[in-house]
């Protein structure tokens, strides 16, 4: 402490200690914090279900999910047909992903770019987008059947909305000045749209992506549970129907895994496609 | 008046051929009957800096869109080096309030940019020499392969420089190109524009908002007033060549500020 002057204000003073309250909080390591609630988390379960005050049929024990995670990871390991199952999944994903992006972007650049689009094909995107789009899923496996086509459809069904709305959004967020530019150097309309206007939206693009990562997700599981198939989301249900709830926590587990290495995924390629971006939250580069 | 100074400034601005010329440009905005700009004529000789200045509405940025041939007038000739204007052209240069340099690309890939535009990117790369000439003329020199994010303001609004004078352009309009910057950068930016003008032989055409800005780099000065928008009076500058912001504190730039400031102070009034 260098403030120790003994004219310096009462309020100072005050400011100085009020500083260092907060510092001390800011000074944990994020990794320390977090672990802090997951044993905070971890604890209450076990001390819920060991208390007897929750039906290990509802709750099984941290104890008993560990142990079922580690039989599931054998299997997978082991090439089992939990791997089977998984793997139809992940294609599931994978093809929903790839289409959703297909759509999403030619939607976007297809509203975000042009009059006709912005005018006439927003408001519909808009109204279909507001549906619960989940209950489409019957559809789907009545137009496509029980194999992974209606599962692709609904993952990416609900997974393009947010990349059109992204790429359209990040289509206007070139700034006046920019386009005055392009105008000024006798840009042809590609050329703005290639040279600028898309690498200024890729920011909002990759958000799109990151939130229709996670739709993608849970997408293809809800497509699942609905539409039969023999992926993941199978084995959850019927895990679920025969009340062994540790294996239901583990499988989702195993699922969060998926998920969170997707949305990694594009984080990672995010970070370095748009290398100049840096993220902050809630706002834009001026 | 001081004569020898006034014959040194003639020589330099009057005896230039004449590089842009406007002759009876009026701009009607059709959709609210708006006259924006009412019969302005003027011609901007070979090298010389000339600026316009009025207050807010006085259609001095749509005299400028109409230079850069971002839009068309109503009526009127506009012909820059004996063609007339239709359209963005490369002969016409152009700088704005903001650098807008774009983030992914190095400082001489952003200066190339109007060259990868209407030629190409072969002949672009082919550009970069003259790309690394420029930055050094600007005084950037080693920033070449540095990203924008990593410049600061007047070192971005110098790369701006290179990036509008990369096509050669036989004029340069600049749309109040230092604002955004702290008033000491903008001095010492405004000096680095007269040095490089003078270097380059340019035609400028400067459009501000401040006077004194005008006064010290301009020889000749477009007063315009709104409601319609004219052209009241060209002040001619008569400081001598090189200008140092030594000047500024002299009587006579003092003189010429004053008579500038009542002029436009009239325009308020009516």
């Amino acid at each position: 402490m260098s403030v120790t002057q003994t004219d310096q204000p009462r309020d100072t003073a005050q400011d100085t200690v009020w500083v260092q309250d907060v510092s001390f909080i800011d000074s944990i390591p994020r990794s320390v914090a977090m672990t802090f609630v997951l044993l905070v988390f971890i604890g209450s379960w076990q001390m819920a279900t060991s208390l007897g005050l929750v039906s290990p049929i509802i709750l099984p024990t941290p104890l008993e999910t560990l142990q079922d995670m580690i039989f599931v990871g054998k299997n997978l390991l082991t090439g089992g047909y939990m791997l089977e199952a998984l793997w139809i999944t992940l294609k599931e994903v994978f093809y929903g992903f790839a289409l959703a992006i297909f759509l999403g972007f030619t939607l976007g650049v297809l509203v975000g770019e042009t009059a006709f689009g912005e005018k006439a094909v927003m408001p519909y995107l808009v109204a279909i987008d507001t549906m619960p789009k989940v209950a489409f899923a019957p559809l789907f496996v009545a137009w496509l059947g029980f194999g992974i086509e209606s599962k692709v459809a609904l993952a990416a069904f609900i997974a393009t909305f947010p990349i059109v709305v992204g790429t359209a959004a990040g289509l206007h967020a070139a700034d006046e000045n920019a386009r005055m530019l392009f105008k000024t150097m006798g840009a042809s309309r590609m050329q703005t749209l290639i040279k600028m206007k898309l690498p200024t939206g890729l920011p909002q693009i990759f958000t799109g992506l990151k939130i229709g990562a996670v739709g993608v997700m849970a997408g293809a599981i809800t497509g699942e549970f609905l539409g039969g198939g023999k992926g993941f989301g199978e084995l959850i249900r019927i895990a679920a129907s025969q009340l062994n709830t540790p294996r239901v926590f583990s499988l989702i587990l195993y699922l969060s895994l998926v998920g969170l290495a997707l949305y990694v995924l594009v984080t990672w390629t995010q970070r370095k496609v748009v290398f100049w971006h840096k993220e902050r939250v809630g706002a834009h580069d001026g | 008046m001081n004569s020898a100074i006034a014959t040194q400034a003639h020589s330099g601005a009057q005896l230039g051929a004449p590089v842009y010329e406007l002759s009876n440009v009026s701009k009607t905005y059709a959709r609210n009957q708006v006259v924006a700009l009412d019969d302005v004529s003027l011609t901007l000789r070979k090298s010389s800096f000339s600026s316009v200045i009025g207050s807010s509405g006085c259609g001095k940025s749509t005299l400028l869109k109409i230079m850069a041939g971002l839009i068309p007038p109503t009526s009127g000739r506009v012909v820059l080096q004996d063609r007339p204007v239709t359209g963005p052209r490369r002969d016409i240069g152009m700088m704005f309030q903001h650098a807008t340099l774009f983030p992914w690309r190095t400082a001489v890939e952003n200066i190339v940019l109007p060259i990868e535009i209407r030629d190409g990117r072969a002949a672009a790369k082919k550009a970069l020499e003259k790309a690394h000439e420029l930055l050094d003329i600007v005084g950037l020199k080693g920033f070449e392969n540095v990203y924008p994010n990593e410049l600061s303001g007047g070192m971005a609004q110098r790369a701006s420089i290179c990036r509008m004078l990369i096509t050669e352009p036989a004029v340069l309009l600049l749309d109040e190109p230092f604002s955004a910057l702290d008033e000491l950068s903008r001095d010492m930016m405004n000096m680095e524009l007269q040095r490089i003008c003078r270097e380059q032989h340019a035609t400028a055409f400067l459009v501000t908002h401040s006077i004194q800005e005008a006064v010290i780099l301009s020889d000749h000065i477009y007063v315009m007033k709104p409601r319609p928008g004219r052209l009241a009076e060209i002040v001619e500058v008569d400081l001598p060549r090189p200008r140092t912001l030594d000047m500024m504190t002299t009587p006579k730039f003092g003189a010429i500020v004053d008579y500038i400031r009542g002029l436009l102070d009239k325009g308020e009034d009516m």
